[in-house]
């Protein structure tokens, strides 16, 4: 079947078709550049750049030859961004089950504005709040985790210092993702039917058990999507990590310990003073986390998509 | 004609003595709409009694007076007493949740959990509650079986709940409300989603019921309050709250109302 459109619909159709092309195109683009300008980065190196630990700038005249791989910073970004879900995604659930279910209508109101208002605070001021204010805080929990669990080997450490570490980082990341988490799990936990939760109540159920047998089964694959979103945030970001650890570039498992780094902030550290080859490099490096966060999100979309209660 | 009358009054009189449920001078408000006026209404138990009315006239309001629903919606008020056994379920002592436990409620739509199975949605209410009930088994096979559902659903009773056809749902949702045992089962327009093949089905169950429990439906079809109550209530508006024009039973108050508008609405004059 043809579907005919009018003239005025053709223009209207024409205008919003090449809006929502020009992202893709964007996007399209954007991803093509990284991959020229990382091509002989990885015809150089193989696989052996997302496994490799070495970040090296050779002196130039061919003595200590250039060795550039990012698989301490993959690991690093991974890490750290789980350790943000690990701490926002429950926190994330509580606050909009408090909210949507809980909260009085006028403190509801204030709370959400505040969150959307977080959710728009820019991440250096996450970054200078965790050096100048949280790290003190995160020092002293990293010791009692520790000292408690220090027989688990993500928590042990090598060294003594507890500062500038995964953790702290982590952490940091987790409050900055919070309030888009929150955001959506409340989108969605409020799109719960409500004559299933009124169910629950006909059927001698309080409160908590509505939440329970509906609105947290309901909630779950939009929770899901929603924690990919931070997801997504927590693996691309920059400066808050950039501020927060210091780049070592070995494999490091143990959360605690003083060293990490991500490739968001490799690319931040090195871009000023690199050769033209450690820059191809570095765009190299964008390229894989470029590929590794737009697989997130839209995994994520996918999720949430999913979850879109079917009338 | 006087003989008729006078039968019907006796029988009315016999079946308070033993009344389920009744309502005394019950209003309700929703922040400051004054939604139901004045409505004193006594349902014998094991009976079924249909609640008619235009849209609009607080039907659905009414039954949810009657199991304390109407409290969740935000700014609702009520006066008046709900007596179930002679006691008022209003009293500030009495556990709002217990109540709903021995007035039962199926909703409009179907609406099976639909992260549960259809087992597990049957004992859900048991769960909620925190009832200790032993043979689980045994309460699935009896509750489906009285509500219609068991025969075809015995095979399968971990597939999904939203695996079923809408009047199956409707079924296991009935189904779901029997497991706790409620002394009285309100429906608020069971069967308006469904087609009329389920729809008979759902009413067949709706007569088996009444054989151990009160039953009290809002309908918006005449002929379905004609076939499945013993009792009809017919509730108006003139735009302001809605009120009780009369009650009785349900021969009478199809062949023989005592107020005009009555005889008009169930004849669809109006509505």
């Amino acid at each position: 079947m043809t579907v005919i459109y009018n003239r005025e619909d053709k223009i209207f159709r024409g205008v919003v078709t090449g809006g929502a092309l020009t992202s893709l195109i964007v996007l399209g683009l954007i991803g093509v550049f990284l991959f020229m300008r990382g091509a002989q980065i990885f015809g150089d190196k193989g696989i052996q750049f997302i496994t490799g630990t070495n970040w090296t700038a050779g002196s130039g005249d061919g003595v200590i030859p250039d060795d550039f791989s990012i698989g301490a910073m993959l690991v690093g970004t991974i890490v750290v961004s789980l350790i943000a879900l690990v701490i926002a995604v429950p926190l994330a659930i509580g606050g909009a089950l408090y909210l949507e279910f809980y909260a009085p209508r006028r403190i509801r109101r204030t709370l959400v504005t505040l969150l959307d208002l977080a959710a728009s605070i820019p991440s250096l001021i996450f970054g200078l709040w965790g050096i100048e204010i949280f790290t003190g805080f995160g020092e002293r929990w990293a010791v009692l985790i520790n000292n408690w669990l220090g027989f688990i080997p993500i928590f042990s450490v090598e060294f003594d210092n507890f500062g500038r570490s995964p953790f702290i980082a982590g952490c940091v990341l987790g409050s900055l993702i919070i309030p888009i988490t929150t955001s959506v799990a409340r989108e969605v936990y409020s799109r719960t039917p409500r004559d299933l939760v009124d169910t629950c109540y006909a059927l001698g159920g309080n409160k908590w058990g509505a939440l329970r047998a509906v609105v947290i089964p309901y909630g779950k694959s939009g929770v899901i999507g929603g924690a990919m979103l931070g997801l997504g945030r927590a693996l691309g970001e920059t400066v808050a990590v950039y501020l927060l650890l210091n780049l070592v570039f070995r494999y490091n498992f143990r959360i605690l310990e003083s060293e990490g780094g991500n490739v968001a902030s490799l690319i931040a550290t090195k871009f000023g003073e690199a050769t033209e080859y450690e820059l191809n490099a570095l765009v190299a490096a964008g390229f894989v986390l470029f590929l590794l966060t737009l697989v997130v999100n839209m995994t994520a979309t996918t999720i949430v998509q999913r979850s879109t209660p079917r009338a | 004609m006087s003989n008729t009358s006078t039968t019907v009054s006796a029988t009315a009189n016999e079946t308070t003595a033993f009344a389920g449920l009744e309502t005394r001078g019950a209003h309700a408000w929703f922040g400051k709409h004054h939604a139901l006026r004045d409505i004193s209404l006594t349902f014998p138990a094991r009976t079924v009694t249909g609640i008619i009315g235009p849209s609009g006239c607080g039907k659905s309001t009414f039954i949810r007076l009657l199991n304390r629903m109407h409290e969740f919606i935000p700014g609702a008020a009520m006066a008046g007493s709900v007596l179930l056994h002679g006691n008022d379920i209003y009293e500030p002592t009495v556990d709002a949740a217990e109540v709903r436990l021995k007035v039962g409620m199926v909703f409009q739509k179907p609406n099976p959990f639909p992260a549960m199975t259809i087992r597990e949605n049957v004992l859900s209410g048991i769960k909620l509650a925190h009832l200790k009930r032993p043979n689980h088994d045994d309460i699935v096979e009896n509750c489906l079986t009285r509500a219609g559902l068991w025969k075809e659903v015995k095979d399968r009773l971990g597939a999904s709940g939203g695996s079923l056809s809408g009047g199956q749902q409707q079924r296991l949702c009935i189904a779901r409300s029997l497991a706790v045992e409620p002394e009285v089962l309100l429906m608020d327009e069971p069967c308006s989603a469904l087609d009329p093949g389920s729809t008979l089905r759902i009413e067949e169950t709706i007569k088996e019921l009444a054989e151990k429990i009160t039953v009290i439906i809002v309908t918006h079809n005449m002929q379905q309050a004609s076939r499945v109550s013993d009792y009809c209530a017919f509730f108006l508006t003139d735009g302001g709250p809605g009120y009780l024009v009369e009650a009785d039973s349900t021969r009478k108050i199809f062949t023989n109302p005592s107020d005009p508008r009555t005889a008009d609405y169930v004849q669809g004059k109006f509505g």
